[in-house]
């Protein structure tokens, strides 16, 4: 990544939520000039937090390294730090905060606690040009549609159990789909319900704006010991399925706020299946739908540096005492003072 | 829909259409629920056929439950359509700032004691706003629309119930939000016991809390 630096100010991100150790650096006016992101791959099973947060203090050091020499930012330079503060797995959480106020310490300069969950907000905000988007994000830790109203991002509907992702990450691993380490394991099963076309029976939960997942997994896992159905079929009823539900509750919430913009974002965003069906849901209603590359809807650090940047010029600092993690940080307890200017001049 | 004729559109949801017909010289109400093009047509009539099957259900028990609902003349699970009885009366929602003091006081302790009977028979309305109350001939309460309701006596499913009827009178009653609902629950305790009511209510309490709805809400 090649940039011009001219004066700048800059906050590095430190994102290490759950599998991922990333390190972004963006400018203040929202150029990202690295992000580089070191994937902690489990031998077996899922993320194990305390294997994963080993893996985080591994390669931290070697990851801002990388992430200093790509940017050709130097430490001295920075202006800010900024690191995921939760919500998210305990031992990762804490191994990026301890690398974060370390950083703070030692280069004299404020530290930003920022929440993931808007952190992917932003960071969608920024790469796609939407506004004020109804946002549904999808991944393996989270599953929320959410939208601003005053004051803060709103949550229309979450899911009541595990997240979208958790569940077809889960199955593929109980069905074996996965065979190639590179790829996540959502894909495999996007892979494998292309060839599928016969819809079978799974609980479909919506109660109200909130959906369950745990259940049809559940149902799902158990048609793959009955060996009644295909396994091409089962992908597909699956996708089918759960992304009708996140649709469903995505344009009840579109309806609902009369907001313009839809934004999907998050791991399972890059699904090609879910995609065409939110673009459907944004066609019928005239809005405009958007959807960010990979790179930045995955975790990463260079939408927790951008989140620090605009919280930091709304005045938000926090104190290395006041630094601990919040494994369970809600979206809708951040104030969001950046979007207020849309809507009341102060 | 054979012998439906001029049918006028009453609204239009997210989910449903809302038309007021003639059938069989009857003025009915038709709620047909909409095809979603974004997901695959075999799932998209599982779950059409589905809710018209719960709706349908829903408003057959709550009139055992001693509540007053439209009657079900038929309805057509392929076209996910149910055909029901036109209550001839007035929305709550209307008549909520045009009558006395007195009137509304009874008005309101008769809603608490519908949803009373609703909750203690384990039904959840689900979306509780005075739209979706029909005040018809005696005087009787109708409640209407029951799509997203459920069978459950949990706590938390009342809390909801009552919390939205709470949010449904500040969002379009504003001046007589406080003295209404605590009309409702005047009459909501005649119908169950009073432990019970303590317990639904400081659920409701403990929802508002929850922040999810409310702006005010510190850390």
């Amino acid at each position: 990544m090649k940039k011009e630096k001219r004066d700048n100010a800059y906050c590095l991100g430190i994102e290490s939520t759950a599998d991922d150790f990333s390190i972004g650096i963006s400018t203040f006016d929202g150029r990202i000039l690295v992000n580089t992101i070191s994937a902690y791959v489990p031998l077996q099973g899922g993320i194990h937090p305390r294997e994963a947060a080993r893996h985080h203090a591994e390669v931290a050091g070697k990851t801002l390294e990388i992430a200093f020499e790509e940017s050709g930012v130097i430490p001295q330079e920075l202006s800010i730090i900024a690191f995921s503060q939760g919500p998210g797995l305990g031992p990762c959480l804490r191994t990026g905060a301890t690398v974060a106020r370390a950083l703070a310490t030692y280069l004299g300069i404020p530290l930003v606690g920022v929440n993931h969950c808007l952190a992917h907000v932003e960071i969608g905000k920024l790469q796609t040009g939407v506004k004020d988007p109804v946002t549904l994000y999808v991944s393996g830790g989270n599953t929320i549609v959410s939208a601003f109203d005053s004051g803060r991002y709103r949550i229309f509907g979450e899911t009541l159990d595990i997240a979208l992702g958790n569940c077809l990450d889960v199955f593929a691993r109980k069905a074996g789909l996965h065979q190639n380490a590179c790829e996540p394991f959502g894909a495999a099963v996007e892979k494998c319900a292309k060839r599928g076309k016969e819809l079978v029976s799974l609980p479909y939960t919506v109660k109200g704006m909130d959906m369950s997942f745990s259940g049809l997994l559940t149902a799902a896992t158990s048609l793959l010991r009955e060996n009644k159905y295909k396994i091409e079929d089962i992908c597909y009823s699956i996708q089918e399925i759960v992304f009708s539900m996140v649709t469903e509750v995505t344009e009840r919430a579109l309806a609902h706020t009369e907001k313009k913009e839809i934004l999907l974002t998050g791991g399972v965003a890059a699904n090609k299946r879910l995609q065409s069906m939110i673009r459907a849901v944004a066609e019928e209603h005239n809005a405009r739908f958007s959807t960010i590359q990979r790179e930045f809807a995955v975790d990463n650090g260079a939408m927790i540096a951008w989140t620090g940047v605009l919280a930091y010029k709304h005045g938000v600092v926090t104190s290395v005492d006041k630094s601990f993690v919040k494994l369970r940080w809600r979206l809708d307890e951040v104030e969001i003072p950046w979007m207020e200017q849309n809507f009341q001049s102060y | 829909m054979d012998g439906a004729k001029l049918p006028i559109i009453l609204k239009k949801g997210a989910e449903a259409t809302l038309y007021l017909a003639n059938w069989q010289g009857r003025k009915v109400i038709i709620k047909k629920r909409l095809p979603k093009k974004y997901r695959s047509p075999k799932l998209d009539e599982r779950i059409k056929a589905h809710r018209t099957i719960h709706e349908t259900r829903l408003i057959h028990e709550a009139k055992k439950a001693g509540v007053p609902t439209p009657t079900i003349f038929l309805v057509d699970v392929k076209t996910a359509t149910i055909i029901m009885e036109f209550i001839n009366g007035k929305q709550v929602k209307k008549l909520l700032s045009n009558i006395t003091e007195d009137e509304r006081r009874s008005l309101c302790r008769g809603i608490g004691e519908q949803i009373g009977k609703l909750h203690k028979y384990g039904l959840i309305h689900g979306d509780l706003t005075t739209s979706n109350m029909i005040v018809g001939s005696e005087a009787r309460i109708f409640f209407v629309d029951f799509g997203l309701g459920e069978k459950s006596k949990e706590l938390e499913a009342r809390g909801v119930d009552l919390h939205l009827m709470k949010r449904a009178f500040e969002s379009t009653h504003s001046k007589l939000a406080f003295e209404c609902f605590n009309t409702v629950i005047e009459g909501y305790s005649q119908k169950l016991h009073s432990q019970t009511v303590e317990r639904v209510l400081s659920k409701v309490k403990e929802i508002e809390m929850r922040g999810r709805y409310v702006a005010e809400r510190k850390e």
